[in-house]
């Protein structure tokens, strides 16, 4: 059988990989890292043409499906990583045949949980990957996906103004549906809690849990964050005709939430007293769309929340709310966040983002003026973060490899 | 323990015409294994979701035991999907990963140290509950994952294509260690796969699905030895039967040039034509006219036997696709010291003890 890469947008340099040897066999000089854990499938990260790629070998249909699934769910503009090809037709020299490959493009400044809990951590780490695994969670479930393996191993987080984004990294269990049906959901998150305990109870018997809390009081919270987002997002409000402003009230607060609300369904009962909202969220990304309108910058949600943030802070502090909004955000962009961001040390490019980076100033400033008791410019702050915060900062462009660490569940001879 | 039963259950997915599946009449007994297999789209998972409480029932009930589940959220019904990927986490002890999941039910210490131990000494894993799991092999690993079900004590077990990650010799072993776990633990346990192979040797009854509807219900020999229509026929053993559209004559078929004979109470309920099903360990092979002529394609040397491969001759003579059309050969299984050469022409006829009869039109079995 002849080898078939099948790609979006195919790199010649594919061709070039050892594929009639089984991964696990490749030869670390073509590693970008070498894994520490072990996966239930084999995983090594691989750097072609200047970017490191996650190949996962696994049944070829499963590869093929996989792939199809997350270009799905990245057609739908849902937070998932990049595939990149599937190979299949792989056989050995002798010509026995090897399972087919998944090829997935490594997101950048992404962090595995177990990455996070190797680093210091700041109190509460847990609690807030679990917020970013909620809101992922919800967006697929509203989109129709049934994920069927939801735990932190196989969610990729990126910082995102002091919180956490979440990706979802395998999709190999998952189905795109019309809708879900609520045991459909209650499944995923009832998944969602065994994993998380699970793999917070991992990480208290290995000595890497360093909050006391207990972890099983810890995984409750995916269901009740869970919930809450739910009942928010989908939920139907009534409302006395009275207070109408009410209508305007829950727009905002999803749209502070995060997320667009494309159609709002009211319907008045028979005496015309109350009033029956019932939004439909078309998806999150409300403050990102906002900002990358405004100033064509793409960043996460709530670092675009941030950016906003100060960008209505100088708006009112230089008097200009009677100003075009975009004007005004031509003038913040090349006046405060161009200058802040674009010239920096050379190592901060693999430490930090610039929105992050952004964001962590906002957070100095807040944190040199209550020690000092007095104002400070962003340039002085600049200048105090790069000496003394950003030495500290472990890179964080590239991290691989420890992503899953439970063991295979695959029988060899006992 | 339970029975379950499945009462005229039917899903349809919204925007569908189409039941996905449809009336589904199943009683499955206490204690007993049933394999649900058939083609993909065939509603085998739709159905053990339905049981599971994750697809929605439209009409008809389920029950288990002697309640009736339909309306239940799945966390009321006491069952338990056997999720096929299940971690487990190295720097937990064996125990600890068996019993974890029951702590977070609330359940307290000392009832999950005797549910993990009874479990490990079901799944022979006594002597390693306090190592951890780095320290166990491979299908040692396996049964660790096993035994997160076990624990919980449910009183059904559903699987579904939980061997469909696994490569074919690791899907030999595992498949034999589920069947036998099963028949230990006996609880009663609904398997979902595709492969007629794994229904076969595992399952204690089989139900086969066709676009949503049941097909027959039964055991594996009855299974294959009396197929109740031409697609059951067709889908259930390996290589298939075959399966021919003959003329009916006035005490038989024709088959070729060899007749053969058939009641005629079974023939007074067909048409002027039946389809035949004869399997490949059935057919009689010879070399004079006498049967049909087949043209030998492929020759298959198995040792002790062979399967032979080949066509019609008579262009007109197609045989039966029950799965998805096309041209299939005709197969029969010879001596091993006794082979055709390929090319060769050979004249095949059913033996007369195994032959299926199927009407016509309708696909139903005549005898």
């Amino acid at each position: 059988m002849a080898l078939e890469i099948t790609a979006a947008r195919p790199d010649p340099a594919l061709l070039d990989l050892p594929w009639s040897t089984p991964l696990e066999e490749w030869p670390e000089d073509l590693l970008a890292a070498f894994p520490r854990g072990i996966s239930r499938h084999i995983v090594r990260f691989v750097k072609i043409s200047g970017r490191v790629v996650a190949i996962k070998e696994i049944k070829t249909d499963i590869a093929r499906r996989e792939y199809e699934m997350l270009r799905n769910l990245r057609r739908l503009g849902l937070p998932a990583v990049e595939p990149w090809a599937v190979v299949a037709g792989r056989v050995t020299p002798a010509g026995d045949p090897i399972d087919g490959c998944l090829i997935t493009r490594h997101l950048q400044f992404s962090l595995p949980y177990r990455a996070l809990y190797s680093q210091s951590l700041r109190r509460g780490t847990a609690s807030r990957l679990i917020d970013a695994l909620a809101v992922l969670l919800v967006r697929l479930h509203l989109a129709g996906f049934w994920w069927g393996d939801v735990s932190l191993s196989n969610t990729l987080f990126r910082r995102d103004a002091g919180a956490f984004a979440a990706y979802l990294v395998d999709a190999e269990t998952g189905e795109l549906r019309e809708q879900l049906s609520d045991g459909q959901r209650e499944h995923d998150l009832d998944i969602a809690r065994v994993n998380i305990a699970g793999e917070l109870m991992d990480l208290e018997a290995g000595g890497l849990l360093q909050e006391d809390r207990d972890p099983v009081e810890v995984s409750e919270r995916i269901m009740t964050r869970y919930r809450e987002l739910w009942q928010e997002l989908t939920g139907t409000e009534i409302v006395d005709t009275g207070e109408r402003w009410r209508v305007d009230e829950r727009v905002r607060r999803l749209n502070d939430l995060g997320f667009d609300v494309g159609e709002l369904e009211m319907t008045t009962d028979i005496g015309g007293t109350s009033i029956q909202i019932h939004p439909k969220v078309v998806d999150a990304g409300h403050n990102s769309r906002r900002l990358l309108r405004l100033t064509g910058l793409d960043v996460r949600e709530n670092q675009a929340r941030r950016l906003l943030n100060d960008l209505d802070a100088y708006r009112s502090y230089f008097g200009r709310q009677a100003d075009d909004e975009e004007s005004v955000a031509f003038d913040w962009l090349r006046e405060i966040y161009e200058p802040l961001t674009r010239t920096v040390p050379p190592e901060l490019p693999r430490k930090i983002e610039p929105a992050e980076f952004f964001h962590e100033l906002l957070e100095h400033r807040w944190y040199l003026s209550e020690r000092h008791q007095r104002d400070f410019s962003l340039e002085e702050v600049k200048a105090d973060y790069l000496t003394h915060v950003l030495p500290t900062k472990p890179d964080e462009k590239d991290v691989l490899g420890v992503d899953t660490v439970e063991m295979p569940v695959i029988a060899s001879e006992d | 323990m339970a029975t379950v039963k499945f009462e005229g259950a039917t899903r349809i997915y919204p925007g569908n015409d189409h039941p996905s599946v449809d009336k589904l009449d199943i009683d499955i007994a206490d204690g007993e294994f049933l394999v649900v297999v058939g083609p993909s789209g065939c509603g085998k998972s739709t159905a053990l979701r339905m049981l599971a409480g994750l697809e929605e029932v439209n009409e008809g009930r389920i029950w288990i035991g002697d309640r009736d589940v339909t309306n239940l959220s799945p966390k009321d019904r006491d069952v338990a999907m056997v999720f096929q990927n299940y971690a487990l986490y190295p720097h937990m002890s064996v125990a600890d990963n068996m019993g974890f999941a029951l702590k977070i039910a609330g359940v307290e210490k000392s009832e999950i140290r005797k549910r993990v131990e009874e479990a490990a000494k079901i799944l022979d894993l006594e002597p390693y509950l306090e190592r951890k799991p780095k320290a166990l092999s491979g299908g040692q690993r396996q049964r660790v994952a096993m035994g997160r079900a076990i624990v919980r004590s449910p009183q059904v077990f559903l699987m579904d294509e939980p061997l469909s990650n696994l490569d074919a010799k690791l899907r030999v072993q595992t498949r034999t260690q589920i069947a036998s776990l099963q028949r230990r633990l006996g609880v009663t346990t609904v398997y979902v796969t595709h492969d007629q192979v794994e229904a076969m040797t595992m399952g204690d009854r089989i139900a086969l699905l066709k676009d949503g509807l049941l097909q027959q219900v039964a055991s594996p020999r009855e299974m294959y030895d009396r197929p109740a229509n031409v697609f059951v026929a067709g889908f259930i053993g390996s290589p298939a039967m075959n399966l021919i559209t003959v003329p009916v004559t006035e005490d038989g078929v024709k088959f070729g040039s060899h007749k053969v004979e058939v009641e005629r109470g079974v023939l007074s309920r067909a048409g002027s034509h039946v389809i035949v099903g004869v399997r490949p360990e059935d057919v009689q092979v010879r070399t004079e006219d006498d049967g049909l002529e087949i043209e030998v394609d492929v020759v298959e040397e198995l040792g002790a036997d062979a399967y032979v491969y080949g066509r019609p001759v008579a262009k007109e003579i197609t045989l039966e696709g029950s799965e998805e059309g096309g041209e299939r050969p005709f197969i029969a299984r010879v001596d091993g010291r006794n082979v055709p050469e390929k090319g060769q022409h050979i004249y095949v006829f059913p033996n007369a003890e195994h032959l299926h009869v199927f009407h016509q039109e309708t696909g139903e079995r005549l005898a």
